[in-house]
């Protein structure tokens, strides 16, 4: 017992760093469940108007652009393996393969990032940011324009806040890689890398809901 | 702490077949499916989100707790999404006015 407790990773209220692994590891679970409650209301929100207006979402679609956003799914799956390789170092004790996969995680963020600021100027340029310089008179009638809006509304809020997100999980990948280079966590005591890598992982799943509904809708539509 | 340890070859695969799945629901979107269409993106992505969780969050190799915890989080999502959506769709059926 006292050989176990003598562990600085290991919290007094934990038996052993076994127990304390799978505490912090369902208690990050429980935040995620709060996290899919939360992102849960705008994909109910995307689901409703979607199925209210169909082609004005489709129209409004087609003005994101395909490329960027596959690519940016191919970048966020990248960041998520480079992730998993950081665990993966670590369970092997290699902490300095764990800081160089927690840095490409960061740079891969990074890309998506600048990725997402290209985009939304595009859409600031092209007068599709809903406000007061709104303007969809060129693909759309005047009487479907505010469900045009209800979609570019939808399409800011919902990867406004998974980018959000990403600067979040960006920070937090600072900090740890900071502790990492600290000697903080070793092959026996990783679990906040674990932590950190069901944060990252939970937001590119988002993602992968995201780029279809937001960026492949209606790319087959034709004016009835 | 005794955890299972994965090779690198297992996280490449998983990585390679997200790869696949994300250049399928891609090329998938430019065929006219009609009615299909979102289905099959949605049942694309559902595999992609569970290929995460299992393998990358390392569920998979999880105590049943963690299992529970993972399923809880879709359940309560299948509720919010289906009875709010399943509300509105049915509004009309009987009599009621429509939205």
């Amino acid at each position: 017992m006292s050989e176990l407790t003598s562990n600085p990773g290991l919290a007094h209220h934990f038996e052993d760093l076994e127990q304390q692994h799978e505490s912090m590891t369902l208690g990050m679970w429980a935040f995620l469940i709060t996290e899919v409650m939360f992102f849960g209301g705008l994909f109910t929100l995307y689901a409703i108007y979607r199925w209210q207006y169909p082609d004005a979402f489709s129209e409004s679609s087609n003005k994101l652009s395909v490329l960027q956003g596959a690519g940016n799914t191919v970048v966020l799956i990248g960041s998520s393996l480079t992730m998993a390789l950081s665990i993966w170092r670590a369970q092997h004790g290699d902490m300095r393969g764990t800081v160089r996969y927690l840095v490409a995680t960061l740079l891969l963020g990074s890309v998506f990032l600048v990725v997402k600021g290209f985009e939304y100027s595009h859409k600031f340029h092209d007068h599709l940011v809903p406000g007061a310089h709104f303007d969809v008179s060129q693909f759309l009638m005047p009487e479907t324009q505010a469900h045009g809006a209800l979609f570019f509304s939808l399409y800011f809020a919902m990867t406004g806040m998974h980018a959000l997100h990403m600067v979040i999980g960006m920070v937090a990948l600072l900090i740890l890689i900071k502790r990492v280079r600290r000697g903080r966590y070793s092959a026996e005591n990783y679990s906040a890398l674990e932590l950190m890598g069901l944060y990252w992982h939970f937001v590119d799943i988002v993602w992968i809901f995201l780029f279809p509904l937001l960026y492949l809708i209606g790319r087959t539509w034709t004016p009835a | 702490m005794s955890h299972n340890i994965s090779s690198l070859g297992y996280y490449l695969r998983v990585f390679a077949t997200l790869l696949i799945l994300t250049a399928a629901t891609v090329g998938a979107a430019f065929i006219d499916f009609g009615a299909f269409s979102t289905p099959i993106a949605m049942t694309i992505a559902m595999t992609k989100g569970l290929l995460v969780v299992l393998f990358f969050m390392h569920v998979w190799h999880s105590k049943k707790l963690t299992w529970l915890f993972a399923a809880a989080g879709f359940l309560w999502l299948v509720i919010l999404i289906g009875m709010t959506f399943g509300d509105i769709v049915s509004r009309g059926w009987q009599g009621q006015p429509a939205l």
